[in-house]
């Protein structure tokens, strides 16, 4: 996103006195969208709404929220577009669950398939891929065109 | 005439691409060699007319012909020559064309190398070949010509976005390209061998390298990607989550899975239906990656519905390639016989764990992609998927998948000994305790986090590095015998060695610049002083300048490190009047692989707002992948890929009689 008028990300003007509460204000920005722009939080984006959220975010903290207060109340105002990890709840279940599903349903695959092959392992013939008749044909044209290494010389 | 002599190429190169989609199939159904050798020549000559019709683009935007749309839209009379090329592909349609050219590439390659393949292989992997290439000519022709004209051409063009205004865009697209387009050969190969019913030796043989050509220029591509988004864009930041991103990170992560499943099928013969599928799934998430990023789908669910043509166009290109393959794989992969037998501890057994971890990482991205369109699409709810959700969902995948690799070179085939692995690895694991320690102790008390990830990367290097003492029987055996020994050592077992030890640096850098990642951020004027990791760093002064196509504030600082001065850096500002947008030019200082970083903000009455980092061990982060791609390199150069199927012996042709 590049604006006309390009503002920095985190303004120095923006920066609160105590340490302590802008690391808090940093952390909570890295999760927070800017909504204008594609894919940024607003610790990162140069957009005038991302400073509008970011100096909340630090009007919030000065007032003495805590960090899931000020989390609600942007939430509350802006909807659960903003946040960059959403909050487990059902419309998010499978985007939660879908992750560890998927490694637990391959390893689960992988197991069974395992005990299927080592069972199977006896019963299977080990002789090679059968060929097809061209190859059939190929091969006996290139053993024609070997000279036979006991034949006369 | 340049723009209608291209159009004109490409259509005939659509019309050979038809030729070649359907002529050496029904020449492989005919057992017709003659028709089956059609292929070869259509590719050929396909490859001549889409590489004509990208010159003719090329042409035009050096020429600065604003009578044609696309150059007038992306180019401007004043900007430099190695823009004006770059521009061919810094828009929608030419990028689309280069697209195209790299298939019809591929394409020519198989053909001009393909010699010692069986002949009906070769027609059918150019026959699917031709089926993509044929889809993307029609998608451009149709919705993304590029030679349009204007009726009333403008005396000066609207430029190039000055951000794409940058070398990055001149090697960056063309690897991703070659990456992402290089797969659609793995894919071919499938698709031949579900067609045909059977897969081989050869075809093994033959798949496994060119994987490995297409994953060399995709991690080169992500990673040069990576690297100019931390420069150019600003703000330090160098992987961003962002689906353009991810749409490139999917088919990397199946490559990866594809080419170390490619390594079992060629030695063991085993894993072949599930080979077929990686290489499937590794082009469709390619396919996947160009629909996403040029459909528009991304940027809103509803951008993509007010302007349907194109969008539609490649979901139907998706949905015929991905639907078709896999049903055809769902139909045919039954008849593919299994072979090789291996025990769960084995080298196969941890390839297969590879393989895991890796589609799993893979899916967890798409996942986190495609949940929020879908949920739109569905619910009509707008959610946000970022970087925190992809932090806790997809590193923890790579922690067991880390400790894994330093075991997978080290087990043996078919029944491995891991006891015995782990022993070998003994002097690895001690490195990774004592960088664990080491730092833990160093940082006192801080999270142990950091360490132990460092801890784990060390274990991979050293992994990689005891490998090659054990092979090379080094510490053990004379040094000369090592040395003899590490001669004789297959290029792919070093390539192995060095792409494990890529990994582990990457993560270095990865864990470094994100944990002691320090930065000052500030108003400065003139004769102030920053202080930051040591370093001391005075803005000297502000200035005005003017560029080719731009007009820039340049800044210029003074470094020093202990009141000793260490060079000069000189961030910019710029502002390119042609299309009323600016650019933030960032400065940096390497120190090692550590580096400096300035870029500006706002100015105000003389004071002007700065950040400055210090990003430590920074330059890691991508020169892992390049040490993975320099890996992959050696694999490739390999005897055993490079000498190919052995030629049939000359029979004599009479004997000479002897004197």
């Amino acid at each position: 996103m590049v604006g006309s008028s390009a503002v920095c990300a985190v303004q120095p003007d923006e920066i609160m006195a105590d340490p302590v509460k802008e690391a808090r204000a940093r952390d909570l920005s890295r999760e927070l969208r800017c909504m204008v722009c594609q894919n940024q939080s607003i610790d990162d984006s140069e957009a005038p709404l991302a400073r509008d959220l970011r100096l909340l975010v630090r009007e919030r903290i000065a007032a003495g929220d805590s960090d899931a207060q000020v989390i609600d109340f942007l939430v509350a105002r802006y909807g659960e577009f903003v946040l960059l990890k959403p909050r487990f709840n059902p419309h998010t279940l499978m985007l939660w669950l879908l992750p560890p599903l998927a490694l637990a349903g391959g390893g689960f695959a992988l197991w069974i398939y395992g005990r299927r092959r080592s069972r199977s392992a006896s019963a299977e013939d080990q002789s090679p891929a059968k060929l097809s008749a061209d190859e059939q044909a190929r091969l006996e044209r290139l053993m024609a065109a070997e000279p036979s290494p006991d034949g006369p010389v | 005439m340049i723009a209608e002599a291209g159009h004109y190429a490409l259509v005939l190169a659509l019309g050979l691409a038809l030729i070649q989609s359907t002529v050496p199939m029904l020449g492989a159904r005919w057992h017709d060699a003659a028709l089956m050798n059609v292929a070869r020549s259509t590719a050929l000559a396909q490859l001549l007319f889409a590489l004509a019709s990208f010159a003719a683009l090329v042409t035009l935007h050096v020429t600065s012909d604003f009578s044609v749309v696309n150059v007038f839209e992306n180019s401007h009379s004043l900007k430099p020559l190695i823009y004006k090329i770059t521009g061919v592909w810094g828009n929608h349609e030419g990028s689309m064309l280069l697209w195209v050219s790299i298939l019809a590439l591929f394409g020519g390659l198989v053909a001009a190398f393909g010699n010692n393949l069986p002949l009906s292989l070769r027609a059918h992997v150019l026959a699917v070949q031709a089926w993509i290439a044929s889809a993307f000519y029609l998608f451009i022709l149709i919705t993304s010509n590029p030679f349009l004209r204007i009726a009333n051409p403008p005396i000066e063009g609207r430029d190039l976005n000055p951000v794409l205004q940058d070398i990055g865009l001149a090697v960056h697209p063309p690897m991703l390209y070659l990456g992402y387009v290089g797969f659609s050969i793995s894919f071919s190969f499938a698709v031949a061998a579900l067609i045909e019913g059977r897969i081989d030796a050869a075809w093994a043989r033959w798949v496994r390298p060119w994987t490995l050509v297409a994953w060399i220029f995709l991690t080169l591509g992500i990673a040069m990607g990576s690297y100019w988004a931390y420069y150019e864009l600003g703000w330090g930041g160098w992987w961003f989550w962002d689906p353009v991103e991810n749409a490139s990170l999917m088919p990397w992560l199946a490559g990866t899975a594809l080419l170390h499943s490619a390594v079992v099928m060629e030695k063991r013969n085993a894993l072949k239906v599930w080979t077929i599928l990686l290489a499937i799934l590794t082009f469709s998430l390619s396919l996947l990656g160009t629909f996403l990023v040029r459909s528009g789908v991304l940027t809103s669910v509803h951008a993509f519905a007010t302007d349907p043509t194109r969008g539609v166009f490649i979901l139907l290109i998706l949905c015929t390639f991905i639907g078709g393959s896999l049903t055809l794989y769902a139909w045919r992969a039954s008849a593919l016989k299994q072979g090789g037998l291996f025990a769960p501890i084995s080298r196969e057994g941890a390839l297969v764990l590879n393989n895991l971890f890796l589609t799993t990482a893979c899916a967890t991205v798409f996942i986190g992609t495609l949940y929020p369109l879908a949920l739109e699409v569905l619910t009509g709810d707008k959610i946000s998927v970022g970087a925190p959700f992809f932090n806790l969902t997809f590193a923890p995948l790579f922690v067991p998948l880390m400790i894994a690799v330093p075991f997978g070179p080290l087990l043996a085939w078919k029944r491995g000994d891991l006891l015995g692995a782990a022993q070998r690895l003994m002097a690895a694991g001690i490195a990774a305790l004592i960088a664990f320690a080491v730092l833990w102790a160093w940082t006192r008390g801080g999270s142990a986090l950091a360490p132990l990830a460092i801890g784990l990367a060390v274990f991979v290097i050293a992994g990689a590095l005891c490998d090659l003492a054990e092979r090379t029987g080094l510490f053990r055996a004379p040094v000369a015998t090592a040395v003899r020994r590490a001669r004789g050592l297959p290029r792919s077992t070093w390539g192995t060695a060095f792409a494990h030890a890529g990994v582990g640096v990457a993560l270095i850098g990865i864990v470094c610049e994100t944990t002691w990642n320090s930065e000052y951020i500030g108003s400065m004027k003139a004769g102030d002083v920053a202080k930051i990791a040591g370093y001391e760093v005075e803005l000297d002064s502000l200035a005005q300048r003017q560029g080719p196509n731009f007009r820039e504030m340049v800044a210029q600082f003074t470094v020093s490190l202990d009141g000793r001065r260490l060079s000069e850096m000189t961030p910019s500002k710029r502002n390119y009047p042609a299309r009323g947008s600016s650019t933030t030019e960032a400065a940096l200082l390497t120190r090692g692989v550590s580096q400096l970083y300035i870029s500006l903000g706002d100015t105000a009455d003389g004071t002007i707002a700065v950040r400055i980092y210090h990003k430590p061990l920074v330059l890691l982060i991508w020169f892992g992948p390049v040490l993975m791609a320099f890996g992959g390199m050696l694999s490739l150069s390999d005897r055993r890929l490079r000498v190919g199927a052995p030629k049939p012996a000359r029979a004599p042709r009479g004997l000479q009689p002897a004197e």
